[in-house]
């Protein structure tokens, strides 16, 4: 099926997530699209397949026909199929039964043929999956093929697939990839949405590039690796003064941790920061480091090695222990885990506080939260919700919420969102933790950020774990490369 | 802020009207004068000394529940439960009274014992849903709803197995405890000034948790968003089984009551539904303590108001329930509609 998209543009409040994008993919083609986080891709594939619409003057065209695409069941009546990043199926039940959701009419659906037709399609895949199997004792690469064969049998002629080999293992990949090879000989459409450099590179026949909401290139193949990475992550970068730090004592002692989720294997990480020291964790979402900070906060136990903190072995302790010695962790869902909505400022500060006694002296409370907003530059009062806070500002109310000593800061994405003003407050602010003695971790997919404000660097990928990189020492094409998966091959010798 | 809390007045009076409205279109539909039926009501339950005390021997238990339901409601937790800790803190109470029958203690002594075992029946019979909540993965709801008809299993089981009365088991209950057992009362009325004073310290000591403490402050944060909470450094699970604990020994001092103070022995129904009553309290007064006392008197007295309507006008006195309902539906509509109207200004 011909898919033509034309002038799409997207409106988030303020934040312009998709620019006038337009875009055509012929019958047959696996067309993929790249894009660091937040570039936008998401968005388009997310208006594709119905799950919301673009702004007023926006067209999709199918096979020359205009359509409007109200809802993902919507979408399927037209053919156009998405596969989510995590498989929006229904574990508890069987394969069978999640099959058959999503197919309309009848009120008693003929189960002998739908196993007839399940049967057929899977093997027409040489897929191996049993339909009387509970949906939760699959792998990640078994609900997807269920996903797939559900999608074509609903009718799908166009198939949107979100990042499909985070999480899946390398010989499901293969075959993976042998049936969208397969479906586009069959006329097709394969949408392939992905941040893998060497996956688009092997599989897709030509590649468009999202920045910043807007669609910056088109390619086909073969392609050009650093073309590809200069489109994906830009190219002018201004560095400022960076501001080495005077390394200390070792804080944080990794030996030889292993983590696992459903997802992901990070397997004997080994790592030593040292009082002062900011390390960054780079990679795109969902690669390990979010895993990876949780663990230095002791909100994942690892299940190999050992943590030491200042010497105290932390090894499988709770998060308030670590808490207690002095780890605090900010969470980049401020108003899920970080803050208390419907609780004010001066209710957060005391919460934060170790209590006095068994009664609130509200006075105390008021003081305390007066001096931090005037410190942290808060734009809100005592009184002020959380939730009427700005996201700059909700930002500066965690930070504020940080106790005193501190040995580690773990930050996740701490200026996502913010004005530049305020990135380089709450920086000031954490940097000024530094030189008194506390040592920061942060997550950021803003590669100019860690460069700018580490001194060493971690990149992730699919939950592998680079050597600690001088973040003086590198750039953003090297980065924008191991977050792509590409130069992993040597990078064992050159840092161990 | 003023203006939003004036707004919010302005919404439950329209609120309030609206029921009343309702239920007046319900009795028109089966001829009753509607004027007639809120008269005899009002009457019914303010009309002499001897009424308001009946008024205020149901205030008494359903301030009590609705004290301790504060607590769960502030740290996030739908105790339905609480009909159940009721009953066990009435079991337990007479548990203690048979124990201390033959007793030579001070009668005083007993009572207190009894009270606060009581308590400690109704925290035990929390404490269960809280651990299946915590350790369980169950939904307090439907534990606490399990453990409500396995409570009432129980008293049923009890007055007609162990603690039948000699010669023939009856739904009349167990048989009464000597004088000496009861909490005194005033002279001709029913209502016994300690145990309204009891209620009164119940929901006073909340309010002062929920306002001025430490502990109130978690609880709230805890039940605003535990997952900040725990991140905070708050031990979010031991909170929630501290408010099951709460209100549990709240409900038991109710149940307490209903034995100490009013009827003097286990009868089935023992709890009278003040539990359930209870939630819906503290859905109306949008979970303030402050507004405790008023409203839960404003439903006690409509409970009292409504025994006399099948003598007077042929109509069931559970109208006073229907009102009841229809109350918090509309007060929890307006809220909804606030929220609305607040959003688009």
């Amino acid at each position: 099926m011909n898919i033509e998209l034309k002038n799409i543009h997207k409106h988030f409040g303020k934040v312009h997530a998709n620019k006038n994008i337009n875009l055509a993919i012929p019958s047959g083609t696996i067309q993929g699209i790249l894009g660091e986080n937040g570039a936008g891709k998401s968005t388009l594939m997310k208006i594709l397949s119905g799950f919301i619409q673009a702004d007023a003057g926006g067209e999709i065209i199918l096979d020359g026909k205009p359509v409007i695409i109200h809802s993902p069941a919507d979408a399927i009546h037209h053919g156009v199929g998405m596969l989510h990043q995590d498989p929006l199926d229904f574990p508890p039940m069987r394969v069978l039964d999640n099959f058959l959701l999503g197919r309309s009419g009848g009120l008693f659906p003929n189960r002998t043929t739908v196993a007839r037709d399940f049967k057929l399609l899977a093997e027409q895949f040489d897929f191996s999956l049993d339909p009387d199997s509970y949906v939760d004792s699959l792998t990640v690469g078994e609900r997807q093929q269920l996903e797939i064969i559900r999608l074509l049998w609903l009718g799908a002629r166009i198939l949107i697939l979100d990042e499909p080999t985070t999480g899946i293992s390398a010989s499901q990949k293969t075959k993976l990839f042998a049936t969208l090879k397969k479906l586009a000989e069959q006329g097709m459409t394969i949408i392939f949405v992905s941040h893998k450099l060497e996956d688009v590179e092997h599989l897709c026949h030509q590649a468009a590039v999202l920045r910043a909401g807007e669609l910056v290139g088109e390619i086909k193949t073969p392609y050009v690796t650093s073309k590809l990475v200069e489109m994906m992550f830009g190219k002018e970068i201004t560095l400022g003064e960076r501001q080495p730090a005077q390394a200390g004592e070792v804080v944080l002692s990794f030996t030889n941790i292993s983590l696992e989720d459903v997802r992901l294997k990070i397997k004997n990480v080994d790592l030593q920061v040292r009082a002062g020291e900011v390390i960054g964790l780079a990679g795109m979402e969902g690669s390990g480091q979010g895993m990876f900070i949780r663990a230095c906060a002791g909100l994942t136990r690892p299940v190999g090695g050992r943590v030491q903190l200042n010497g105290q072995d932390l090894t499988g302790k709770s998060y308030h222990t670590y808490k207690h010695a002095g780890v605090n962790f900010l969470p980049a869902a401020r108003l899920e885990e970080g803050l208390v909505p419907g609780l004010n400022l001066t209710d957060h500060f005391v919460l934060a506080e170790e209590p006095k006694g068994v009664f609130i002296d509200r006075a105390a409370g008021q003081k305390l939260a007066e001096d931090r907003i005037q410190s942290f530059n808060i734009r809100g009062t005592p009184l002020s919700t959380v939730e009427s806070l700005s996201g700059g500002n909700q930002q500066r109310a965690e930070l504020a919420l940080l106790q005193s000593p501190l040995s580690l800061v773990l930050l996740e994405h701490p200026t996502r969102g913010l004005d530049i003003e305020s990135v380089i407050y709450i920086w000031g602010k954490l940097k000024e933790r530094c030189r008194q003695g506390a040592s920061i971790i942060f997550i950021s997919s803003d590669l100019e950020e860690i460069l700018q404000y580490s001194d060493r660097l971690l990149v992730f990928f699919s939950g592998k774990v680079s050597q600690p990189i001088d973040a003086a020492a590198t750039s953003v094409e090297e980065l924008g490369q191991l977050i792509g998966g590409k130069g992993w091959a040597n990078m064992g010798d050159e840092h161990a | 802020m003023l203006k939003g809390r004036g707004g919010g007045f302005l919404f439950q009076l329209i609120a309030l009207l609206l029921a009343f409205g309702f239920v007046s279109l319900i009795l028109l539909s089966v001829n009753a004068s509607p004027v007639d039926a809120y008269k005899n009501m009002f009457t019914g339950s303010f009309g002499s000394m001897r009424k308001f005390a009946e008024v205020l021997v149901a205030f008494v238990p359903l301030l009590l529940v609705t004290a301790g339901l504060l607590v769960t409601f502030s740290s996030g937790l739908w105790n339905i439960g609480v009909e159940g800790q009721v009953v066990l803190g009435a079991i337990a109470t007479t548990w203690v009274f048979r124990y201390f029958l033959e007793s030579s203690l001070h009668p005083a002594v007993i009572i207190t014992l009894a009270i606060l075992g009581g308590m400690i029946g109704g925290a035990i019979w929390a404490s269960f849903t809280g651990l299946l909540k915590v350790f369980g993965g169950v939904n307090e709801i439907f534990g606490g709803l399990g453990l409500n008809f396995v409570s009432t299993a129980l008293t049923i089981y009890l007055i007609f197995g162990p603690w039948k009365r000699p010669g023939v088991a009856s739904m009349s209950g167990t048989v009464p405890f000597p004088a000496e057992f009861s909490l005194s009362q005033l002279a001709e009325l029913r209502i016994s000034p300690w145990a309204l004073g009891i209620a009164l310290v119940g929901i006073v000591i909340v309010y002062f948790i929920l306002q001025g403490t430490y502990f109130g402050l978690r609880l709230k944060a805890v039940g605003k968003n535990f997952r900040a909470a725990y991140l905070l450094g708050i031990p979010t699970w031991q909170y929630s089984m501290y408010s099951f604990l709460i209100c549990g020994a709240l409900a038991g001092a109710a149940g307490a009551m209903q034995v100490a103070a009013v009827y003097h022995r286990l009868i089935p129904s023992i709890s009278s539904g003040y539990g359930y009553l209870g939630l819906m309290v503290a859905m109306l007064i949008n979970y303030k303590a402050v507004f405790a006392i008023p409203v839960a008197l404003f439903f006690a007295a409509l409970n009292i108001g409504s025994i006399q309507l099948p003598i007077l006008m042929k109509l069931d006195s559970s109208l006073s329930g229907v009102l009841q309902g229809v109350l918090v539906l509309f007060v929890l509509l307006a809220e909804g509609a606030r929220q609305k109207f607040s959003k688009k200004a």
